[in-house]
């Protein structure tokens, strides 16, 4: 059982998002960072689908009230139990009374808590995750607060270095590369958009402004302007996808995303890439890189692929574990 | 012959437009379109959308060209999926603090605030679309004397059960959030309720009729 001392405005109880409901209008929510938040649960031997807490920037504390185990993964965030410098994936167990601190995270978006077999809140409608628009979902509905409980879904341990388990996490930037990569297909109104919009939009940087959220985010740079004008009927859109509003500045939709919009579609980042959005912050420099389907196709297997890597080592480490004891 | 479009919105979620008129009958082969793609193989969910249709997939699609066939041979059988939906009467207070925007309404089309309010609440609008947000409706039917622009600077936060119109749209919020659209009334509806099993109230074919209950002008 752990405890919010404190917690930034907008920390919320997430799982891999809502699916099946986008012909009623319900987004699909789901962690940001899909790949720290699946990271936190194999650690723990979950499910990658179990609930965790999605912790945005700022600091926070927790105090564990009993013996519990827990992962924490994602932004550097110089976390401390106790006195003991925690690194950026770990998992392990706290005893009842200490105390788990996160200070301002200076690389990365958000941190991951996880606690064996995931955070206990309810499933509704096939998910834990908190429809923060519509006030269902995850922990009451609502953000974390100080002084809200959580506690996991598993009474038992699970198998544990005894100083914890920590791993190396895949890097959302290119080795040598200072701005984030996004992988994207063109999308409907990409050949309405000027010659030299779409040679701005797939070569140069977009930094991400402070007007950014779970919705999605809003980028600057050179001005992406159309050809043609006129409105269009609303239609439906998906996170990663890359809008352009009347002003020329790119917002790409996330988690949070409305299910329907109106606004002309320059591209679509790659699913697998939104993790890499999820890891960026104000000021970060994104670019956006063409990829044929096949492409597209090829990164959903090489995901697969990663996943089922870490998933054989964690496995390996646990057997290895269960026999010396 | 209307033309058509296919497009990648996601990396496994495609965008099929239809360049037709924005009336019912054409919104009826959408939704019939609708229907047949949802049995699909690879097709998660089928969504209609104003006169447009998205499809999640499960893969990321090898094949546009496929997908695109089909969908353009289902559309030219013209084959409509005619819904004898359910009405829904909402009263509404318009004007007032629910409804900030009524007179400029009135201004911007030329009319006075009583002739706005009987000419929105003159007649029946059928859910063409479900989307944005969790149970929102698309509406068909608004009266083209009541179309107004936008506005340029959009509300940062409209509560839930704000009746809006922009262009020659009109709907009811159905949770709080922000709006770029003319708020001129609110009505007291729950429009998305996830402990029921079909959580939307409203579904695409499903009419609303608004009933005036107050005016605050």
């Amino acid at each position: 059982m752990i405890e919010v001392v404190s917690l930034p405005p907008l920390a919320t109880i997430q799982d891999l998002g809502r699916d099946g409901y986008w012909k009623q209008g319900l987004g699909r929510a789901g962690a940001m960072n899909r790949m720290a938040h699946s990271l936190a649960n194999l650690m723990l031997g979950n499910d990658a689908t179990a609930a965790t807490l999605e912790i945005p920037l700022s600091p926070a504390s927790f105090k564990f009230t009993k013996r519990c185990a827990f992962a924490l993964v994602g932004g550097a965030c110089d976390a401390h139990l106790d006195d003991r410098i925690l690194p950026r994936a770990f998992a392990g167990v706290a005893e009842a009374g200490q105390t788990l601190n996160l200070g301002p995270i200076t690389n990365g978006a958000q941190v991951y808590l996880a606690l064996a077999g995931g955070i206990n809140v309810p499933q509704i409608l096939g998910s834990f995750s908190t429809q923060l628009r519509e006030n269902f979902g995850g922990f009451e509905g609502r953000v974390l607060a100080a002084n809200d409980q959580l506690e996991p879904c598993a009474s038992d341990m699970p198998v544990l270095p005894k100083l914890g388990l920590s791993l190396a996490l895949p890097s959302p930037k290119r080795l040598g590369d200072t701005d984030i990569v996004l992988r994207a297909v063109p999308s409907s109104e990409h050949d309405s958009f000027s010659a030299t919009a779409q040679a701005a939009f797939w070569s140069e940087a977009y930094t991400v402004t402070a007007q950014s959220n779970r919705q999605g985010y809003r980028l600057e740079g050179t001005e992406l302007d159309r050809q043609t004008t006129g409105e269009l009927r609303s239609h439906g859109i998906v996170p990663g996808i890359v809008q352009v509003p009347g002003g020329g500045q790119p917002i790409v939709q996330l988690a949070d995303s409305a299910t329907m919009g109106g606004y002309p579609k320059i591209a679509a980042v790659i699913e697998q890439d939104l993790w890499r959005i999820g890891q960026a912050r104000p000021s970060d420099r994104l670019r956006f890189e063409k990829v044929t389907l096949a492409e597209a196709a090829q990164a959903a297997k090489d995901e697969d692929l990663l996943m089922d890597q870490y998933r054989k080592d964690l496995a390996a480490m646990t057997q290895q574990m269960m026999g010396w004891n | 012959m209307s033309a058509t479009r296919l497009s990648m919105i996601g990396s496994r979620a495609v965008l099929f437009e239809v360049d037709c008129p924005f009336d019912l009958t054409h919104q009826e082969r959408i939704w019939a379109l609708t229907h047949a793609a949802s049995t699909w193989d690879g097709v998660l969910e089928s969504v209609p959308g104003m006169t447009n249709l998205t499809l999640l997939l499960d893969h990321v699609p090898q094949d546009l060209d496929r997908i695109e066939r089909d969908l353009c041979d289902l559309w030219n059988t013209g084959k409509r999926h005619e819904v004898d939906g359910k009405l829904l009467e909402i009263d509404l207070t318009y004007g007032g603090s629910g409804g900030p925007h009524l007179a400029e309404v009135a201004q911007m089309t030329d009319m006075t605030i009583d002739q706005v309010i009987k000419l929105h609440s003159a007649s029946d609008y059928t859910v063409y679309a479900v989307g944005s947000h969790a149970g929102y409706c698309y509406l068909g039917g608004l009266d083209p004397r009541l179309e107004t622009p936008r506005r340029k600077v959009p509300l940062p936060r409209l509560p839930g059960g704000s009746l809006s119109v922009a262009g020659l749209q009109t709907g009811v919020s159905a949770s709080a959030g922000p709006s770029g659209w003319n708020t001129i009334g609110s009505a007291e509806v729950s429009f998305f309720d996830p402990n029921k099993p079909q959580p939307a109230l409203l579904q695409p074919g499903d009419r609303i009729r608004f009933l005036p209950k107050e005016v605050i002008a």
